[in-house]
């Protein structure tokens, strides 16, 4: 075992510990409150996992993409919304790193979130774009001083108020398309938030994201210098749809489990042979199977296409499908299971005060075909499938 | 073959500028041109050169520009061309 891996183990070791003596305990609360979870935010700096994929020459601590993918499913079977909230974080890490092209500004950035732990947050909706994270409004204006400024407003901000600094997509100039994208790094103190409605949803209420009016001033080298549409197709679009999956899969997971312990119990009180509910549960199982391997799939092809020099086949509309689809799959398929799982349960899983609720499960998964929504998603693919060849 | 290109991507791209002008190594997409909008002048480069864009060459950088366009389109049209 290479030195790496045995990093990469403990790592994960340190994210189950905090999943399950932080997040878990937490979770309820987080959840009925819809208030940010940040006891499980605080350990995960304490573990600096925050800055675990950053390279270790800039202070990170150099692990692969699969322990992260890996964390955010530990996480996710404890508390969905701290592991979106980590997850969600990573992508806009993930990405930097990947687009650094010896950017000094963004690896001195680099630098800062992993010596401080700096928690960042994404603004890529936008009011008047009909979901469409291809196309701005707002756009990068010239200001006094060779800075530059920006108003965006964002009809959610996932932790927009917890978090330290914010990847913000923008047009490049007032005068650009609405597809000529840039995305750029604004710090704490050069945002200001405006907020613009509240924060009471149906599950994944401890990520707290209210829609905020965004204003920034920055400077020029705040920009990521790689255009946006391929930082979009090389990273952030199957980042996210990977990094998301997993944490789906996590709450599927423990929704599994609770359903497992339940059909368990009932096998216990009643000796003799398994439970008719006992039936129900493989049926989910193999539900959870197909999950798990959709997850585990796209992970494995995303790692192999980005070892590939100059990273081209992400940019095919073959590897947009690919992930697209993904998306939509895990998206689907992890609510079904909470669903399935709350069918074994009963009663037990239906109440919250139970060791076999599951309905905050259900509530969070529920939340998943609408982080870009899926007929939007379905929209692109339709298109896409016209004139691609091999899909 | 660039007049060509020019008009498909004057009837397809939706662009808000005036394809039959724009210099031929100007980003496509810059100008306006939606990924949708793309995948209609793909269709229809496939349909009047009488091509198939295999899959390697369904980027964007292969339709970012008059020029790329040509370039993929005189590779394919090659490839054609060949015993």
């Amino acid at each position: 075992m290479s030195v790496s891996v045995e990093r990469d183990q403990a790592f994960l070791d340190s994210i189950r510990r905090v999943a399950d003596e932080v997040a878990a305990p937490n979770a309820d609360e987080v959840d009925r409150d819809a208030r940010f979870p940040s006891e499980a935010i605080e350990a995960l700096r304490d573990e600096q996992a925050l800055s675990a994929f950053i390279p270790t020459e800039l202070g990170g601590g150099g692990l692969a993409f699969e322990t992260i993918a890996a964390a955010c499913f530990e996480l996710g079977r404890r508390c969905g919304a701290s592991a979106m909230i980590f997850a969600m974080h990573q992508i806009q890490v993930v990405t930097i790193v990947r687009h650094l092209e010896d950017a000094d500004w963004f690896e001195g950035y680099l630098q800062a979130v992993a010596e401080e732990q700096r928690l960042v947050a994404s603004v890529t909706s936008e009011v008047g774009t009909g979901g469409d994270m291809g196309r701005s409004v707002a756009a990068v204006t010239a200001a006094d001083r060779g800075e530059c400024t920006f108003e965006k407003q964002a009809p959610t901000v996932s932790y927009g108020e917890n978090a330290d600094d914010l990847f913000v997509t923008l047009r490049r100039s007032p005068d650009a398309e609405p597809s000529d994208q840039v995305v750029a790094l604004a710090r704490k103190e050069q945002i200001a938030l405006e907020p613009a409605g509240t924060w009471d949803p149906l599950g994944m209420r401890g990520t707290c994201s209210p829609g905020y009016v965004v204003r920034a001033t920055l400077a020029p080298e705040q920009i990521l210098p790689t255009p946006f549409p391929r930082v979009s197709a090389e990273s952030m679009v199957p980042v996210s749809h990977i990094l998301w999956s997993h944490l789906w899969l996590g709450i599927a997971t423990d929704a599994f489990d609770r359903a497992r312990a339940f059909v368990r119990a009932a096998a216990k009180q009643k000796p003799g042979g398994p439970p008719p509910v006992a039936i129900r549960l493989s049926h989910l199982m193999s539900e959870l199977s197909l999950l798990r391997a959709e997850v585990s799939s796209g992970l494995g092809e995303f790692v192999e296409l980005s070892q590939e020099p100059g990273r081209e086949r992400l940019s095919t509309m073959a590897s947009a499908l690919r992930f697209n689809n993904l998306k939509i799959a895990a998206s689907e398929q992890a609510p079904r299971i909470c669903q399935g799982a709350l069918g074994v349960c009963g009663i037990m899983g239906f109440k919250n005060d139970t060791p076999f609720s599951v309905g905050r499960h259900l509530r969070d998964a529920m939340s998943a075909c609408l982080m870009v929504a899926n007929e939007r998603i379905h929209q692109t693919n339709a298109s896409l499938l016209l004139i691609a060849k091999d899909v | 073959m660039t007049d060509e290109i020019r008009k498909i991507l004057t009837d397809h791209g939706r662009l808000p500028v005036d394809a039959g002008t724009l210099p031929a190594d100007a980003d496509l997409y810059q100008a306006g041109m939606t990924s949708h909008a793309s995948v209609n002048v793909m269709l229809a480069l496939e349909d009047h050169f009488d091509v198939e864009f295999p899959d390697r060459m369904l980027t964007r950088s292969v339709f970012e520009s008059i020029s790329s366009i040509e370039a993929a389109l005189t590779e394919l049209c090659g490839e054609a061309a060949l015993p």
